[in-house]
């Protein structure tokens, strides 16, 4: 085991009823470093970051966490070790203003009387958000005004803002437009290139995977099926990997023209 | 004009502007109409309808924020008091009566969240149930008669026997939870419950726990309004409250600003809603126009109220999103 290991899941499985999302997971990721996490719809991502974010307990298998055995019973107390996660919905409250958003459940309270430290909030928040180079003109600003890049960008600062160790982020750049998208690359560049951060990726589209991850995993049927340094490999590899298994799917629809159309470099 | 498109964007954020300008628009219309508006004992009478409206919205504003809705809170309004006696008569102090006929109120909407949040019924399904069978509970201890209050009680001078101790709590009750709900971590919670239930709960919000909570405020609230009064009144009589005292406390939220589907309102705005529905209501009266009348106005200033919400809504995010661009 590495030093810098900050993750390490060893067999995980986790079923829902019937249907078993994970069978098998083994999974680990460094400080400083970037993992992509790729697989086709319902192969277990959800699930797998889900579990590795305290949501749900898994069936079978072992966390390390730093090199210690970690049992995460919560999303709280996932949160109290380092772990954050921006997830697809994003968690922010569109009626409450950037700053509450960005100390969501961590809000700042005056001691003894527990009154809000409103000011002392926004003063942070803005902080936050220009150590990372995110532009919003005002945290007073209500969430829902936001577009969906600046939204996903203060999901992400929230994380980092929250002294994360583990960053998970479940499809940040899904429904984004090309600029958004480029903002939220530019976001995970500069938080890889802090070194302090473990990040795992969750995306779609391989050309953005490649650009900014420095390894890739595959999980199929509930299980990580390749994993590799994205400098040793390619994404015309990974579409064969899904092509494969469209193909012995019997079900070479229109699934996979679609991923070839999204995967094109990222405009960064 | 910058400073003026400043200003205007300044005065929409304040939600309850709109329904404030109403509220005095309406009171200067009816004190000009009629000199019987204009007096102490005219306003003790608005006094006594705005009181328990605005103590039950103030309940009703916490719940429908962070989602649900309370349709029982009237039938605990009408059965507190009847509680009360039952521990006074059994030899309680009456102290300890009241006090008990409060933790009971505060139960039932404990009852209510629990069947809410762990049996997963719709709110409006359970508390609907819940009025039914509160109400049948009225009817079965009372026998259908009403009961003289102990008003003569010291204990009770401050529970509505005095005069306006009705409105000075329902005042207290309104400064408190809109303190809580804007400057408390409680208060941003059951925002973000009702704001976005899924992200609150990956948040680690206790959203469960938010809704009970606010389900047993909303109780003890009515528990208390319906002493309150009944107090004053000097009767407890089983008739009072129901499904009307409920649904203008709910109409009151509504009208200032609360919105049905949750996440946004304040409890400031729903005391204006009460006192907007109060001077209507006593105005009519006061002009001699039909009770059918004011029915018309409480309808079309529901209405009116969510159309200009939602209206003021859109154009705030219009301007504030280009603000923001």
């Amino acid at each position: 085991m590495n030093d810098d290991e900050v993750i390490r899941a060893d067999g995980i499985s986790k079923s829902f009823g019937p249907v078993r999302a994970l069978t098998d997971v083994n999974l680990h990721v460094r400080r400083g470093e970037v993992l992509g996490l790729i697989g086709d719809n319902g192969a277990g991502k959800s699930t797998l970051i889900k579990i590795l974010t305290g949501y749900h307990q898994p069936d079978g298998g072992s966390l390390l966490f730093e090199g210690e055995p970690v049992q995460l019973r919560s999303v709280v107390h996932a949160r109290s070790l380092g772990i954050e996660t921006v997830f697809q919905d994003l968690a922010m409250v569109d009626d409450l203003p950037v700053y509450l958003n960005l100390h969501l459940n961590r809000e700042l309270v005056h001691r003894p009387i527990p009154f809000l430290r409103r000011r002392e909030m926004r003063r942070r928040a803005r902080e936050a958000l220009d150590s990372i180079g995110i532009d919003i003109p005002s945290v007073t600003a209500e969430v829902g005004m936001l577009s969906g890049g600046q939204r996903q960008a203060i999901a992400v600062a929230r994380s980092v803002y929250a002294n994360a160790r583990l960053l998970l982020l479940d499809e940040p750049l899904a429904a984004m437009g090309a600029k958004e998208s480029a903002l939220i690359l530019r976001l995970l560049v500069e938080l890889r290139q802090r070194g302090d951060l473990a990040i795992i990726l969750i995306a779609h589209n391989y050309g953005q995977i490649m650009d900014v991850c420095d390894r890739v995993n595959l999980l199929q049927h509930g299980e990580i099926t390749f994993d590799r340094p994205s400098k040793e490999t390619s994404v015309a590899e990974l579409l064969d990997l899904v092509h494969a298994e469209y193909r012995l799917k019997g079900s070479v629809s229109s699934a996979p023209d679609q991923i070839e159309r999204d995967s094109g470099p990222a405009e960064v | 004009m910058p400073g003026g498109r400043t200003l205007l964007l300044g005065l929409m954020r304040v939600k309850e502007l709109s329904i404030l300008l109403v509220t005095i628009a309406a009171a200067i219309y009816f004190s000009t109409s009629s000199d019987a508006f204009n007096s102490v004992a005219n306003y003790q009478t608005i006094a006594q309808y705005v009181a328990p409206w605005s103590i039950i919205a103030a309940g009703e504003v916490m719940l429908l924020i962070c989602g649900e809705i309370d349709l029982s809170a009237g039938f605990v309004f009408a059965l507190a008091p009847f509680l009360l006696m039952q521990f006074y008569v059994n030899g309680w102090p009456l102290a300890l009566a009241l006090l008990g006929a409060i933790v009971a109120s505060m139960l039932i909407g404990v009852i209510n969240g629990l069947i809410r949040t762990v049996l997963g019924v719709p709110s409006f399904i359970t508390t609907l149930g819940m009025a039914f069978l509160l109400y049948g509970l009225v009817l079965i201890i009372s026998g259908g008669r009403p009961v003289a209050a102990p008003k003569d009680a010291a204990v009770m001078q401050v529970f509505g026997g005095a005069k306006w101790t009705e409105l000075l709590w329902a005042i207290g009750v309104i400064i408190v939870l809109q303190v809580i709900l804007s400057g408390t971590r409680f208060g941003i919670h059951t925002q973000a419950t009702g704001g976005n239930r899924v992200g609150a709960a990956e948040s680690g919000i206790a959203i469960n726990r938010i809704k009970v909570i606010n389900f047993a405020v909303l109780g003890t609230l009515a528990g208390l309004a319906g002493i309150l009064q009944g107090t004053r009144v000097g009767s407890y009589d089983p008739t009072n409250g129901g499904f009307d005292t409920m649904f203008f406390g709910v109409a009151s939220a509504v009208i200032g600003g609360t919105a049905l589907l949750g996440g946004t309102g304040t409890v400031v705005g729903a005391f204006l809603g009460a006192l907007l529905l109060g001077i209507a209501f006593d105005g009519f009266n006061v002009l001699g126009v039909s009770a059918n009348a004011f029915n018309v106005v409480l309808g079309a200033a529901i209405l009116i109220a969510m159309i200009l919400n939602v209206s003021l809504l859109v154009l705030r995010k219009r301007m504030g999103s280009r603000e923001l661009a």
